[in-house]
């Protein structure tokens, strides 16, 4: 579980983030939503220890992240960043088993475990057959799976996405989300899964048909957070993006509101 | 671990040890060789006893070692920045020493071993000053945005370029002997160099030989390496600190010898693979190995007469680093 409370950030004199408060328990998936500039990758950044906190806490079960060396929370939260500007030359293979770094000594040195753990990580994403391939040479669909792969291969309870479907498309968008989703809802034959996932989406009908919950961030505030169904009203959404839309139920799904942006007002 | 790099570049080094060691004004047969190097210098062979213990043997080890110090510091620079263009010189160790030098030689000195000394302490002042004030200048907080460093490190290199320049035009008698410098052709017999550069280029050596794996991670950027756990503003500076040191005390009795931290990494890149664990060591092995070649054929080419071998470094190397990049069919190799 993760419990972010009262968290400030500024850059500089500008203060971002203002007083969040935001939960994800193990088991669901919480869309972060807001237009560009409303703070959704400052968030992920200060909570993932990038960037210093002016104020507030963010939690696990059983610890105090802020408090936490770079090396301990890695064991605790990992990022699965956009894939833009990896660095080509490594294999997959090279790339995932860099993800075991909180575990490892300064040298990087792995062991069977580390490499089993790198192997089970692969699978989960369906990427085995890619481990040889340099990840310059792999598209963004099969780059953002790498990525995701060693998020996992850190083992933690916690994953944090951002913007993952950015330059994906409509396939790798859905096939992505719905992974997303198999982690948090814990399989009940394996009993794996049940990850804490906050994933920062712009697409809000993404977020609506894949999270439990989502939390919809406007200038640095939570303006709404809930079911899809209460976070995107026709009112709440126009307020926030500056331009009017409609929000009808998806006609097959009677829970999932689809949303409709209707163009500025003329 | 895949040893066939390992054994192949240190079979290049040997190859140049041995050919740094029998090459030179007077020609040490391979019997005369081995009988002194096992220490067994009958009466036949003293002269080519004193030539290889007090000249090439020294003079090899102290290229030996700048090399190294060059090659694995570049493949550090490149990678501590992300950038192919990096060398160890990018943030102002060479205009810092060569300001040093050319201060220490514009004083006339006695030539006593505190005045030979002066030059090469004078350079590696300079260039560690002239990190540390780059350093200082690019820090914004806690953290060194690279793009700072870089432009800061740019900028002061080209203010302390432009003092050298003066130092020079102003001078009379120590001209030839400065630019001989600049090109990185001065190295000293005996052993006091060596012996005198180990206790810093050691350390730093040491350091970056260590640093691999957080280089690895830094490639993905400084939010992801910290993100998968490694504390980025301390492992960039303790990379920096090691690298300045080496190429400070690589280039105190050496001169300023261009080309070779640029391009040694990139041919082992090219060669072996990114992975830093492996490329630290490689790069370390191969600088020793082409300076060391370089030095024989700046000795050889206008016998009896030496060329400084930072010529011989960008006249070679850049046509033997085109070839490999031609030759290199993979793609995205950086």
């Amino acid at each position: 579980m993760l419990k972010i409370e009262g968290l400030s950030v500024s850059y500089g004199q500008r203060r971002v983030l203002h007083g969040i408060s935001l939960e994800v328990n193990s088991g669901e998936v919480v869309a972060l939503i807001g237009p560009n500039g409303a703070g959704k990758s400052t968030l992920v950044r200060a909570v993932s220890g990038v960037i210093p906190v002016e104020g507030g806490s963010i939690r696990t079960n059983s610890s105090d992240l802020l408090s936490l060396s770079p090396m301990m929370r890695a064991r605790h939260l990992a990022v699965v960043p956009q894939a833009v500007s990896m660095p080509p030359a490594f294999t997959v293979w090279e790339t995932v088993l860099l993800g075991r770094t909180p575990y490892l000594n300064f040298l990087g040195q792995v062991s069977v475990k580390d490499e089993q753990i790198a192997r089970a990580a692969l699978a989960r994403v369906d990427a085995l057959d890619l481990s040889e391939r340099r990840v310059g040479e792999l598209s963004g669909g099969e780059q953002q799976r790498v990525l995701l792969a060693r998020a996992l291969a850190q083992s933690t309870p916690i994953l944090l996405m951002d913007e993952p479907t950015a330059h994906l498309d409509l396939q790798h968008q859905v096939a992505l989300m719905e992974m997303a989703q198999e982690l948090a809802h814990a399989d009940p034959l394996t009993g794996t899964g049940g990850l804490a996932v906050l994933a920062a989406l712009h697409d809000l009908n993404l977020a609506a048909r894949y999270a439990d919950r989502l939390a919809l961030l406007v200038s640095g505030e939570i303006k709404a957070q809930g079911t899809a169904q209460q976070v995107l009203s026709p009112e709440a959404i126009a307020a926030a993006y500056g331009l009017p839309v409609d929000v009808i139920p998806h006609p097959f799904a009677e829970d999932v509101p689809l949303v409709l942006p209707l163009g500025k007002p003329k | 671990m895949k040893i066939r790099p390992y054994l192949f570049t240190f079979l290049a080094l040997l190859l140049a040890i041995g050919l740094s060691i029998a090459v030179g004004a007077v020609f040490i047969p391979p019997d005369d060789l081995w009988r002194v190097l096992t220490g067994q210098p009958p009466q036949s062979v003293t002269q080519a006893a004193t030539i290889l213990l007090t000249l090439r043997l020294p003079r090899t080890a102290l290229v030996l070692l700048t090399g190294a110090a060059l090659g694995v510091s570049g493949a550090a620079y490149q990678g501590l920045f992300r950038n192919p263009l990096a060398d160890p010189y990018l943030i102002g160790v060479a205009s810092g020493a060569g300001l040093g030098a050319v201060l220490a030689m514009s004083i006339q000195w006695p030539y006593t071993l505190i005045g030979l000394l002066t030059v090469p302490a004078a350079a590696f002042v300079g260039a560690l000053g002239t990190v540390f004030v780059v350093y200082a200048l690019a820090r914004v907080g806690k953290t060194i945005p690279t793009t700072n460093l870089i432009l800061a490190g740019v900028a002061f290199s080209s203010f302390a370029a432009a003092l050298t320049s003066y130092l020079m035009l102003r001078s009379t008698g120590e001209l030839r002997r400065a630019i001989a410098w600049l090109l990185g052709g001065s190295a000293q017999a005996g052993w006091e160099p060596v012996l005198t550069i180990l206790p810093f280029l050691l350390p730093g050596l040491a350091g970056l030989l260590l640093s691999g794996h957080a280089l690895n991670l830094l490639q993905f950027g400084d939010d992801q390496a910290a993100q998968m756990g490694l504390p980025v503003a301390r492992a960039r500076t303790l990379i920096l600190l090691a690298a300045s040191l080496a190429t400070a005390s690589a280039v105190a009795f050496s001169g300023i010898i261009g080309f070779l931290g640029l391009v040694v990494p990139h041919v082992m890149r090219l060669s072996f693979g990114a992975d830093y664990r492996r490329l630290l060591p490689l790069s370390l092995l191969g600088g020793a190995a082409a300076l060391l070649l370089a030095d024989v054929l700046a000795r050889v080419v206008m016998a009896p007469q030496e060329l400084p071998v930072g010529i011989v470094t960008a006249l070679a190397g850049a046509p033997f680093f085109l070839w490999v990049l031609r030759r290199a069919k993979n793609q995205g190799y950086w």
